[in-house]
């Protein structure tokens, strides 16, 4: 029998454009490289004393975060209404589901608001796809981080902050260090940068904190920093969660950092200019010193306002593609 | 009644007969194979021309869901679509609520059945009270009110200790114990295979080791015991090996596999799609490769459907909240068909993977089509085409993976104890 492969249909429209925005997998360079030239173009917008545009006007964007955040949520609704859309921000994981609703039940009370785009946060991994495969054709779906499989706009983000800094991905060579087994960011971001056509993509952790044959992402493990680092050109840390300690992933922060913290001596491994990326919220001193984190190398803070811009170069693309696929 | 089967292919892989005969069937039994007894009379006859008679399949896995899921399934409604895929029996996990684990419910059951008048059912007792593997159940018991086995359904009995007494209790009494091998610790919260594909999507792994660790605790319990362990749903290669290095040894050791293992891989949940969420996980293309090859060289003593049949809702969820289990019972005959298509397998072992092998582990009639044998029968045809959809499946349970897939072979009749009970 023949077997469900990528689930493309779900977020391309019969042009080839986006619909939905769930995750990286099986979307091309060129696709990719239309997010980051449109995310350009709005960072001009970021600039100026009035910062809207009206590409979403007399749209509906609903923040639907059933886990909580902060980070991503204020800069997915900063990039809604910057586009001009009508925002409602809801945290589930306070409302509906502690009183027993199903997530059927909210999303079908949600669509019938009359709701144009969700950007959906969820604990379990496949949850946005879900969604986007249960509710009406009229509302288009943005991930904005589900479970451990994918957090696309993070990625894209990143991408952009890459490319402003090193000008294009071929020939790049970029490590992502720490927990890699938890980390969604990470897998979007071997993605990412696999499609975009980086040389090489190392993943540096030990084995505890490494997914099963990550290799098939087209990642190469190292378990130790000095020949991971070496001559890379991009050094991205992951936040690593205090619970890790538990269930015998790592033995000790002391020990973590000291093997895989990001420290001024470390960083020496990479590129002179290699520039250094986090995803945020950074933990000082557990897995970047603070040194490296506010140091000229690092460019954390091009990250937060990147953030926007692609929010709103993917809400944009996803509105319109979704349009454009209804009235075909 | 006398029955008549006209001039089918007769395939009973026991007696060693593969030819095309006439079976004459009177009082619930056969009574000729080839020429009618003298004085004989059938009151109906089935052309049976251009179809297979074989003996009537045997699951040894099926969820009837009744008592206290009648929401997903009834005896009845499972059971009704058990003979329409051609079992004529049918084992039932104790995972019923109540559990079955007194021989009331046990009772409960066999009225339920009985009145349906589908397939024969053999209900599986509960191995530990309330499956929670702490207290014994009454084995005993369970035994004389007619459970043919004791399993502790999707549960494990995570102390050693226990398990070990259950191993020596059951011994005692010649009670054949059902385990889903799972180590509870390693298996965790996952809910895909530990690999490639739950890698790439976030989905948290049950890695083979998780089965394979408990496959070689219960061979040793087996050992030690003397106890007859059967190893339902295996799923990974290794585990094989080490089945068959224990039958060769002499153990008293049976396995099956659950027909999705035979069929789909790792690879089917990658597009997040819920029907394809089952426990134990999907594996890889050499697991699968290895289960076929473990029925062909007689590892694997049957495939069972492990039929779970689901309402809507149980799927309708982010995959790990998804209930798992696939509504199957309807579907084991045309997909093991379509590997003796694919040359994977022969019809003579598909016949015995389904009937002969779970008559001889569970003791019980059936997987014989010789002359005094009960009438438990199943007529299909190899290559008639049919759409599986949710009118065309009749199990209360539409959650299936092959909805709107076109199947290849069809049960025409399916007989218990003479009688007909799908036509």
């Amino acid at each position: 029998m023949k077997q469900v492969t990528e689930p493309n249909h779900l977020q391309l429209n019969k042009q080839g454009q986006l619909k939905h925005f769930l995750t990286l997998d099986g979307l091309d360079k060129a696709l990719l490289t239309e997010i980051l030239d449109t995310a350009d173009s709005f960072i001009e917008v970021g600039a100026r004393s009035i910062k809207k545009v009206p590409l979403l006007r007399g749209r509906t964007v609903v923040n639907l975060f059933f886990e909580a955040s902060t980070r991503t949520r204020s800069t997915f609704e900063l990039a809604a209404k910057r586009l001009s859309a009508d925002v409602l921000n809801l945290n589930i994981s306070t409302s509906a589901t502690s009183k027993g609703e199903s997530l059927s039940d909210t999303l079908q009370n949600l669509e019938a608001m009359a709701s144009d785009m969700f950007v959906v946060r969820h604990s379990q991994s496949g949850a946005p796809h879900f969604i986007a495969e249960s509710v009406t054709p009229n509302v288009s779906i943005i991930n904005a981080g589900d479970g451990r499989h994918a957090h696309p706009t993070q990625a894209m983000l990143d991408m952009l902050t890459i490319r402003q800094h090193k000008g294009c991905f071929e020939g790049l060579s970029v490590a992502i260090v720490g927990d890699i087994l938890h980390s969604r960011v990470a897998r979007s971001q071997i993605r990412a940068l696999k499609i975009l056509g980086v040389s090489e993509v190392r993943v540096i952790a030990p084995n505890t904190l490494l997914p099963v044959d990550i290799e098939s992402l087209g990642a190469k493990v190292f378990g130790c920093m000095k020949e991971g680092l070496d001559n890379v050109d991009v050094v991205i840390m992951l936040r690593l969660q205090r619970e890790r300690m538990e269930g015998a992933l790592l033995p000790s922060e002391d020990e973590f950092y000291k093997l895989y913290g990001l420290t001024t001596e470390k960083l020496k491994y990479a590129k002179p200019d290699a520039i250094v990326m986090h995803p945020g919220p950074i933990n000082r001193g557990v897995e970047i010193e603070s040194a490296v984190a506010d140091g000229p190398q690092s460019v954390i803070l091009n990250q937060v306002t990147n953030g926007i811009a692609v929010r709103m170069a993917v809400m944009s693309m996803a509105m319109s593609g979704h349009v454009a696929g209804r009235d075909a | 009644m006398s029955i008549e089967i006209k001039s089918g292919r007769i395939i009973d892989p026991a007696n060693g007969v593969d030819e095309i005969q006439s079976l004459y069937i009177a009082d619930g039994k056969i009574v000729g194979l080839g020429c009618a007894p003298e004085g004989y009379k059938a009151e109906k006859v089935i052309d049976a021309t251009g179809c297979i008679v074989s003996p009537g399949f045997i699951d040894l896995c099926t969820y009837l869901r009744e008592p206290g899921y009648e929401y997903k399934g009834t005896v009845a409604s499972e059971t009704y679509a058990a003979v329409k895929g051609g079992f004529t029996a049918v084992c039932c996990p104790p995972n019923t609520l109540p559990v079955n684990d007194t021989e009331a419910v046990t009772n409960l059951i066999f009225d339920l059945a009985k009145r349906a008048r589908f397939a024969k059912v053999y209900p599986i007792g509960a191995l530990t009270k309330g499956l929670k593997g702490k207290q014994l159940s009454e084995l005993y018991s369970l035994k004389q009110a007619g459970c043919v086995a004791a399993g502790n359904g999707d549960y494990s009995v995570e102390n050693l200790s226990v398990l070990k007494r259950c191993c020596e209790y059951a011994k005692t009494h010649e009670v054949s114990i059902f385990v889903r091998p799972e180590e509870v610790s390693l298996a965790a919260d996952g809910c895909v295979h530990e690999g490639a594909v739950g890698t790439r999507l976030g989905l948290n792994g049950i890695p083979a080791l998780a089965e394979t660790v408990a496959v070689s605790q219960l061979i040793l319990l087996a050992e030690e015991t003397g106890a007859h362990l059967h190893l339902s749903h295996l799923t990974s290669a290794k585990s094989v090996q080490m089945v068959a290095e224990a039958k060769r040894s002499g153990l008293n050791v049976t396995a099956d596999v659950a027909i999705q293992h035979l069929i789909l891989t790792e690879e089917a949940v990658s597009g997040f799609d819920s029907r394809f969420h089952c426990r134990p996980p999907l594996r890889t293309h050499a697991d699968r490769a290895a289960l076929i090859k473990g029925l062909n060289d007689g590892v694997i003593d049957a495939v069972c459907s492990q039929h779970q049949p689901h309402e809507a809702a149980a799927k309708q969820a982010p995959f790990a909240e998804s209930e798992p289990g696939i509504s199957s019972v309807e579907v084991v005959l045309p997909l093991l068909l379509g590997l003796v298509r694919e040359s994977e397998l022969s019809l003579a072992t598909l016949v015995k993977v389904l009937s002969v092998g779970a008559a001889a582990l569970l003791k019980v009639e059936g997987g014989s089509l010789a002359v005094g044998d009960t009438a438990d029968i199943c007529v299909f045809d190899t290559n008639e085409a049919w759409r599986v959809t949710s009118e065309t499946v009749i199990s209360k349970g539409k959650n299936t993976p092959w909805d709107e897939h076109e199947m290849q072979g069809l049960v025409k009749h399916t007989l218990v104890d003479g009688r007909i009970a799908y036509a």
